[in-house]
């Protein structure tokens, strides 16, 4: 019950401070954007083709973001020592990691949903006859660059060359959600769309295990 | 009003060492506060002050030894709610108004009647009628005194302080000197990193001065307070 009602406390901790400052949705919708209009002038690719490379396209885009979107979220917390505050108050630390990691996922499927129908009307793929499973997709992989780069970015924001630390770390770490993402996005805009159920089960294990890892481990990622 | 601490704590530190790297912050520290002292540990820059209240806060583990919480035997995060630790920093988020700041940290710290003990803190610290500001428009005394009032929340069985008069005014510090003043009265143990004499330096019963990490002075000892602080016999 504790767990839980930290948890929703600092969740609406992180959504107020960011709906206020509003920094890294601007910054990770700009980005992605630019990938994504950058890439459609630069090669101009044919329906086919949009469809061939689109999901990667889109997802390398959105894990780019999430490099940059993760970035800050520990190291906003050194900022007044308020992560401090924080391990001195709740009882179990994984409350701040739930609410980091939710608050990380909620704003990257804002951004993902924003920037959807832009991606379909550039690159001339619908989406909307596969909306339901795009957004189970979407939820999934961003669940799982949200629970590893919480953890990574905990990590790192006790290093030194931590703004470099991140994105070395994390990109490796994500391959397999990539590809997984990927593959599960290319067939839904396939011209015979499928639901491939293997990218989606390696999608939820990989959630599954690493939430658990970090409920175990978390705990010595916040120590000084 | 103050209500008494719900439970008298006393801190023992044993042969605490810690490490940065090579360097010693703390070496072979042995100190033992009963509960419901009130101390003073003063020293130079980098004598190991700070490291001291943060190993006591349990925010830092220590690289050797052991701290334990003598007449309770709380440990780990039980324990944790039950400190109060006012740090250089002022722990506190500057998108977030006053008033959301002490609701936060009384929501995640479960404090009964969390509403009426922040209102009661806001009033005390002088904050009521900025309540509804964002905290990066406040002055480095006011974010000061929003620090102290969130260290008040629980009504803590132990106050660690470092520095706690930093960007104070006169009426602040003698709201600060009152707030400790009653704490102590009810019982809080009460431990305290500060510069040179003041009216908060005469709450205490008792002054430490260490350096290099170590306990070089103690009044339990027969050091006085006042050469203690002022370094008169360093």
């Amino acid at each position: 019950m504790s767990l839980l009602s930290n948890t929703s406390a600092l969740l609406g901790k992180e959504l107020r401070t960011e709906f206020r400052s509003r920094e890294l949705l601007t910054t990770t919708v700009v980005f992605i954007l630019m990938i994504i209009v950058l890439f459609s002038f630069t090669f101009d690719p044919t329906s086919a083709e949009s469809r061939r490379f689109g999901p990667g396209l889109l997802w390398l885009a959105f894990l780019f973001a999430a490099s940059l979107m993760l970035q800050p979220c520990f190291l906003r917390e050194q900022t007044n020592d308020t992560l401090s505050a924080l391990r001195l108050s709740v009882d179990d630390p994984f409350a701040i990691f739930l609410a980091k990691l939710a608050a990380n996922t909620i704003f990257l499927l804002l951004t993902e949903f924003l920037l959807l129908p832009i991606f379909s009307v550039l690159y001339n793929v619908p989406v909307l006859p596969v909306l339901g499973w795009l957004i189970l997709v979407l939820f999934l992989g961003s669940l799982g660059v949200s629970i590893a780069g919480t953890a990574l970015s905990a990590i790192s924001a006790q290093a030194r060359m931590r703004e470099l630390l991140l994105p070395l770390l994390l990109l490796p770490l994500l391959t397999p959600v990539l590809v997984a993402s990927t593959e599960v996005t290319a067939a839904l805009l396939d011209p015979s769309p499928y639901v491939q159920w293997k990218g989606i089960g390696f999608l939820a294990v990989f959630d599954v295990v690493f939430l658990t890892a970090l409920w175990l481990f978390g705990e010595y990622l916040l120590e000084e | 009003m103050t209500r008494p601490a719900s439970s008298s704590t006393g801190l023992r530190f044993e042969n605490i060492d810690k490490r940065y790297g090579g360097l010693y912050a703390l070496r072979r520290l042995t100190l033992e506060i009963s509960a419901g002292e009130c101390v003073v540990l003063a020293g130079r820059n980098g004598s190991g002050k700070t490291t001291l209240l943060r190993i006591a806060a349990r925010l830092v583990r220590p690289s050797a030894g052991r701290l334990t919480f003598p007449s309770t035997q709380q440990s780990g995060a039980a324990s944790r709610v039950q400190t109060g630790f006012v740090a250089h920093a002022t722990m506190a988020y500057d998108e977030l108004t006053a008033e959301e700041n002490l609701t936060l940290f009384a929501r995640l710290q479960g404090t009964t009647n969390a509403q009426t003990r922040v209102e009661t803190l806001l009033r005390e610290a002088g904050l009521f009628d900025r309540r509804s500001s964002l905290i990066r428009t406040f002055s480095r005394g006011m974010r000061q005194r929003v620090a102290i009032a969130r260290a008040l929340l629980q009504e803590p069985s132990v106050l660690l302080l470092d520095e706690p008069a930093t960007g104070l005014d006169p009426h602040g510090a003698a709201w600060l000197a009152g707030t400790l003043r009653r704490r102590r009265d009810a019982g809080c143990t009460i431990l305290m990193s500060l510069h040179g004499e003041s009216e908060i330096s005469s709450l205490a019963s008792r002054g430490i001065r260490l350096d290099a990490g170590r306990v070089v002075a103690d009044t339990k000892t027969g050091a006085s307070l006042q050469s203690l602080l002022t370094f008169a016999d360093a």
